[in-house]
């Protein structure tokens, strides 16, 4: 590989041919500030349209100054980073978007979350030399996200994760000068464009621009409401990243203390969405069994691959861009929406409260699952089976207006009947792991023997398109997983064609799956993160005593009880549902 | 139309068309080239001007010889009609009365191509307003 | 074959097409076939003359004549007077504006007297919608050169050796910009012309392929073969539609003729040419702009490196040149790169179209050599400022170009002379400003228009435009401060030198140079809240001289808003609560009683 000598504030540094100026910076300790720029390291995701102007440098030699975020190093290149041109540069750039921003930041949701305000702090600004006329932009709300786009400072990284990584399309850089935004074409609202909800965009915003529905007002007044009894549900990623919200260190499992903080809240019943993981797997193992059984027996017009179903955004994607495959994902209701289904029947009539009286809150790494709980054909007589989802930042909220302090809680565990769950629901939270789990299951059922080994790594890993062939007793099953919904689309294009090899293909919306969740802590575009919180799910499962869903006792007896069998016509009734053409 | 399969084709077609706007090249730059006014008021065309001017284009053509030939108005000499005003570059102008075909043959054939004056030369008269 | 003996020549540039020239063409048609003429005399829609102060343009050849504002029922009188009787219809010859006097021939024009046409050498002197007039003038003969004769590197080196630069503004040497693109390794290769011309009153690119398309035909297939491609693509703005029209046409005619398609020339080299419509955006002249709208994206630069001699339409190695720019090239080819570097400076080579306009005499397109002065254009070819007025200022370059005063009258005009005075060659723009120009209300006019052409992309030239337009608002409202004058240079030389693009690097230009050269001016609206120019509306007022006012009433009359009062034949007054400063009352005087304070 080719090297390149160069020299950064006078420190000779040697780096590879084709580095920028920002790479070369950070490895001999020179930290450029970066607005605009973002990189998800090994996950194949960058935004650098070199807007922002923060990153800018003095290269010599060069008239202008140049921006190190895309910025290549050439031979010999002396690059200065904190000159008083470049530093008022800076701030002139930094003053500038402020004299365009609302002033409200202490009311802001993302106060305290916001990369502009940290840069201005960062950079000193105490007072904007500028100021006029502001953009002004309608507030647009719809079921899951919000654009405040007055608040949008044209970063694009909205627009790099809604396009070049989910190849949804929905939000681009619309008008010219001053009026630049980036919004959906023609300014229509987010829910009559093809959004899915997967809220990358709101992920990766550095500001407040887009943010989730905050709901955690109606959680509050329904704690406080004498006659509901309120449940909860918490999807496995949750755990995962929660604790980053109070400081923590990310990748630090804090099941426990989730629990003792959702008790303290208030919440009648603490559950856990992993139950629902497992009878999820019930479920959609059995679909699959069934399927290649009848595959394997040579019925020819048997729908193969079967495509995972608990991602309501990737739901949501295939329903508007790939109508004609709709019968080919898993009938199986998403986890979520199966704890719902369930908790309004079986659980309510176990302690004998009626439906209209049991609230179910969810806690979702997700802000597409409150799209999915609003979704009408997930509600009985206009009761929806889910009343409410919050994502883990509200959850955080939540925790903080309750005065708790998170840290100092002791581990509590969930209660029963719905909250015990196997290693094979925790891994729901990562991209691989609804695979891995189905695999598990189907494997024994199918072959009759036990599993060898449970750890499957050739299905883990953090590539956007990762396959395996898992040898069922002399039948090889082709399985293929796709986070991303970019990724997504080139499998879904490969089974249109006709030229998919595989059997069975776990999606996922998310980079990383729910552990990088468009409701998650902000990563602020630290890959590190995300792998953290994964291998903190994986030595959850691992920690589990058991580890198969077909193992789980709740599950066993759940059938017993109330559905009969997986797949019964009452276990369809409940747990399963349909898609829509919405192309 | 045929295809232009080589260069030869190319420049075999540029020779042909060439000359279609030739008249306008050197209309551009007139004093680099013959020019001949032929005289073309009521009198010079009842005596024939026409006809030499046509004889003058087409033989000067011919003859590849690069030239102006234009009409322009009364020159004043109506006794002495068709009458042509000839410049050779770098020259002083000079009209020729009495112009027929025979004439004009002699003036292209020794005035224009070997530079001798011939006989039937009109001494000017009078002066340009801009002299 | 019969060859006519007289050429009339009717310009079917835009603007004369726009006064009826088509019409003029058809009357001279059918009038010369009722005399008998129509087989003698050919009449020819050409392109544009550059003289389209006085147009439409009609020239009658050989004798040179040119006659100005012709209209359709002036066409009698050239055929009886003209064509039949010998004698020039002196009314419609162009008068001298200082002399006087009528010129019978363009040759004896100023106008035309120091220009030398190059790129638009055949403007106004083919019939752009035939071929083989083309032909005529050597056309496709560079190209059959370049591809029976020389080596690709043998024509990029003649293109270096002439020192051509990109006429489209940057001035980037051609023949480099062609060894780089053909240096790029790749299985396919574009070259792109780029007719996105936005300059607002340029339209040298326009006349170009409405005069002359087959040039740029040319010039792009030798640069294909220069560079190794076969696919060229003309990015141009729907908003020209003759322009469009006439390239579709000689693209279609090349191809007939076997001089675009596959193995031209009986060679093995091919190239096929696209054309792309652009919608009009400023930015889209800006290269990788550019590419990203023939992409099917938003129209917005990205950085550079990669430049799109590396990656790109489509990612692969792109030659981008001007309209201008390719015409230059089968001239050089033909007479040589010594020749062409005869012509200008020692940095800059050749001729520059510019686009003269604003408050002078002839407005037109010229083709001048680089060095010439700006003396020489405005007052030799331009015929000198309207209504006998001041010079004041001559605005260069488009709008991101800047502003030069009288002592850059006689300063040789190239590139870097351009640049270092503090404004830019640009396409060619050059806007001449009287005395009554008010030069802060122009620096706010052109920034207004960078303001609404920014894509938004950046910051600087996003929010730190409209804030340094905002300031200037200020400024002309009266209500500036002396500080707000550093501001807008700090914030200039911050957008200058922060922005992504070309757009946003020159958007402040405007400001800087009229900051330098016309300081006072900013400062009288500053400090003592006047406009020297009696331009900003808000700061000057309207007064009525008691002494000159002989009370003929006709500002009373002609008030919109009834501010102004007073007896016949007395003196009047204006009521400056009511006056909206409309000027009306300055307009109509005749005894120059209204007084602007």
């Amino acid at each position: 590989m080719e090297m390149i000598n160069l020299t950064i504030d006078n420190k000779p540094v040697v780096v590879p041919y084709g580095t920028t100026i920002l790479k070369a910076a950070s490895g001999i300790g020179i930290d450029i500030p970066t607005l605009c720029y973002m990189k998800l390291d090994d996950m194949n995701i960058e935004n650098k349209p070199g807007g922002c102007r923060v990153c800018v440098v003095e290269v010599k030699g060069r008239r202008n100054l140049s921006p190190a975020c895309c910025t290549e190093v050439t031979e010999g290149m002396e690059v200065e980073t904190h000159t008083i041109r470049a530093v008022n540069a800076r701030r002139t750039v930094v003053e500038l978007i402020l004299s365009d921003h609302p002033a409200d930041c202490l009311i802001c949701a993302k106060s305290g979350n916001c990369d502009l305000q940290d840069m201005a702090h960062h950079l000193g600004v105490r007072k904007i030399h500028y100021e006029g006329e502001k953009s002004m932009y309608r507030e647009d709300t719809s079921p899951a996200i919000i654009r405040e786009i007055d608040k949008c400072i044209m970063c694009r990284r909205c627009e790099t994760m809604c396009n070049d990584v989910q190849t949804v399309g929905v939000l681009s850089a619309v008008n010219r000068g001053f009026h630049a935004v980036v919004a959906p074409a023609f300014e229509m609202n987010l829910d009559h464009s093809v959004c899915t909800y997967c809220g990358q965009c709101v992920a990766v915003c550095p500001t407040g621009a887009l943010t989730e529905v905050d709901e955690t007002g109606a959680v509050i007044r329904a704690l406080s409401d004498p006659t509901k009894t309120v449940i909860v549900q918490t999807a496995p990623a949750v755990r995962a990243a929660l604790g980053e919200e109070f400081g923590m260190e990310a990748g630090t499992l804090v099941t426990g203390k989730m629990v003792a903080a959702l008790r303290r809240l208030g919440f009648n019943y603490v559950f856990d969405t992993d139950f629902a993981a497992d009878l999820t797997i019930m479920e959609e193992g059995t679909e699959l069994l069934t399927r290649l059984s009848a595959f394997i027996a040579g019925d020819k017009k048997v729908k193969l691959p079967i495509l995972t179903s608990c991602c309501p955004a990737w739901v949501k994607f295939f329903e508007h861009s790939f109508p004609e495959l709709k019968d080919i994902p898993s009938t199986a209701r998403s986890p979520q929406q199966m704890f719902g289904s369930i908790a309004k029947t079986y659980f309510a009539d176990k302690i004998e409260v009626k439906r209209e009286n049991l609230v179910v809150v969810s806690i979702m790494p997700c802000v597409a699952k409150k799209y999915e709980s609003s979704r009408p054909e997930f509600s009985v007589n206009g009761n929806p089976d889910v009343d409410f989802a919050l994502t883990t930042r509200e959850l955080a909220r939540l925790i903080k207006l309750g005065n708790i302090d998170f840290k100092a809680l002791p581990n509590e565990d969930f209660d029963q009947p719905l909250g015990e769950s196997t290693g094979a629901a925790v891994i729901f939270g990562t991209t691989g792991g609804v695979i891995e789990a189905a695999v598990r299951t189907a494997y024994e059922i199918f072959t009759g023997k036990p599993l060898p080994r449970l750890d499957f790594e050739e299905l883990r890993g953090m590539d956007g398109l990762r396959k395996a062939t898992i040898d069922f007793n002399g039948t090889p099953i082709h399985i293929g997983i796709a986070h991303g919904l970019g990724n997504a689309r080139t499998l879904l294009e490969e089974i249109q064609a006709g030229t998919s090899e595989f059997h069975a293909i776990e999606i996922m919306s998310c980079p990383g799956g729910c552990i990088g969740g468009g409701g998650q802590p902000y990563h602020h575009g630290d890959a590190e993160i995300l792998k953290k919180r994964q291998r903190a799910i994986y030595s959850e499962d691992t920690n589990k005593t058991i580890r198969k869903s077909h193992e789980n006792p709740y599950i066993t007896k759940l059938y017993e009880e109330f559905l009969g069998a997986p797949n019964s016509p009452k276990a369809h009734h409940l747990l399963h549902t349909k898609y829509f053409d919405r192309s | 139309m045929n295809k232009i399969k080589n260069l030869a084709d190319l420049k075999k077609l540029q020779s042909e068309v060439q000359s279609k706007i030739k008249l306008r090249e050197n209309g551009n730059h007139p004093e680099s080239v013959v020019q001949i006014k032929v005289s073309m008021a009521t009198c010079g065309i009842a005596s024939g001007a026409k006809e030499i001017m046509t004889y003058m284009i087409d033989e000067l053509d011919h003859q590849g010889i690069d030239s102006v030939v234009t009409q322009t108005g009364c020159m004043g000499y109506c006794y002495a009609e068709p009458t042509i005003e000839l410049t050779i570059p770098g020259q002083q102008p000079v009209v020729y009365g009495f112009v027929t075909k025979t004439k004009a043959h002699e003036i292209i054939e020794k005035h224009i191509k070997l530079n001798e004056m011939l006989d039937g030369i009109i001494p000017v008269t009078y002066l340009l307003i801009d002299n | 074959m019969a060859e006519y003996t007289m050429h009339i020549l009717v310009c079917g540039g835009t603007g004369c097409k726009a006064s009826q020239s088509e019409l003029i063409k058809s009357n001279f048609k059918t009038r010369l076939n009722e005399y008998g003429l129509g087989d003698e005399i050919q009449v020819v829609l050409t392109g544009c003359f550059g003289f389209c102060e006085k147009g439409p343009i009609v020239k009658i050849l050989p004798d040179n004549t040119f006659y100005t504002q012709v209209t359709p029922e002036d066409v009698s009188e050239i055929i009886d007077e003209h064509i039949i009787k010998g004698r020039q219809v002196e009314r419609l010859l162009y008068k001298d504006p200082e002399t006087k006097k009528t010129v019978g021939t363009a040759n004896g024009m100023d106008f035309y007297k120091k220009q030398i046409r190059i790129a638009l050498r055949n403007c106004g002197f083919i019939n752009p919608e035939n071929i083989e007039e083309y032909i005529g003038r050597d056309g496709y003969g560079a190209l059959g050169i370049c591809l029976t004769e020389k080596s690709p590197d043998d024509v990029i080196r003649i293109v270096k050796e002439s020192g051509l630069r990109g006429r489209g503004g940057g001035g980037f040497p051609t023949g480099l910009k062609w060894e780089l693109t053909r240096k790029s390794v790749s299985d396919q290769k574009y070259v792109v012309c780029n007719a996105d011309e936005g300059d607002p009153g340029a339209f040298m690119d326009r006349s170009i392929l409405e005069g002359d398309p087959h040039s740029v035909i040319e010039a792009m297939a030798i640069c294909g073969y220069c560079i190794g491609a076969d696919k060229g693509l003309v990015y141009i703005r729907a908003e020209y539609p003759l322009a469009i029209e006439r390239l579709k046409i000689a693209i279609r005619q090349a191809c007939e003729y076997g001089l675009l398609g596959d193995g031209i020339l009986g060679t093995d080299f091919n190239f096929n040419i696209e054309i792309r419509y652009g919608a009009g955006a400023f930015v889209c002249g800006e290269e990788t702009a550019l590419i990203h709208s023939m992409e099917g994206h938003r129209g917005e630069p990205s950085v550079k490196p990669p430049f799109p001699a590396e990656k790109g339409y489509n990612g692969k190695p792109t030659n981008v040149n001007n309209v201008e720019t390719f015409a230059n090239i089968p001239v050089i080819i033909n007479k040589g790169s010594a020749w062409f570097a005869s012509i200008g400076t020692e940095k800059s080579k050749g001729t520059k179209v510019f686009a003269l306009a604003g408050n002078i005499n002839n407005v037109g397109l010229i083709e001048v050599p680089m060095g010439i002065t700006l003396r020489e254009i405005i007052y030799d070819i331009g015929g000198g400022i309207k209504d006998g007025r001041e010079f004041k200022a001559v605005q260069t370059g488009g709008p991101s170009g800047g502003c030069l005063t009288k002592s850059f009258l006689d300063t040789p005009i190239d590139y870097d002379n351009l640049v270092a005075a503090g404004s830019m060659m640009g396409s060619g723009g050059m806007i001449v400003l009287d005395d009554t120009s008010c030069m802060v209300a122009i620096a706010k006019f052109y920034l207004e228009f960078t303001l609404d052409e920014s894509c938004g992309k950046c910051t600087p030239c996003r929010i730190g435009n409209k804030r340094l337009y905002e300031i200037l608002e200020k400024i002309t409202d009266g209500k500036g401060t002396k500080e707000d004058l550093s501001r807008l240079r700090m914030l200039s030389n911050v957008i200058k030198d922060t922005s992504l693009c070309g757009l946003g690097q020159t958007s402040p230009n405007p400001v800087l140079s009229t900051l330098d050269h016309f300081y006072d001016e900013y400062l009288a609206h500053v400090t003592t809240s006047s406009c020297p120019a009696g331009q900003c509306k808000a700061l000057v007022h309207y007064t009525i001289d008691a002494e000159h006012c002989t009370g003929c009433t006709l500002c009373f009359r002609n008030c919109p808003v009834g501010a102004i009062s007073g007896e016949k034949r007395s003196a009047h007054y204006i009521d400056q609560s009511l006056c909206i400063k409309c000027g009306v009352c300055f307009e109509k005087c005749k005894f120059d009683a209204v007084l602007i304070a």
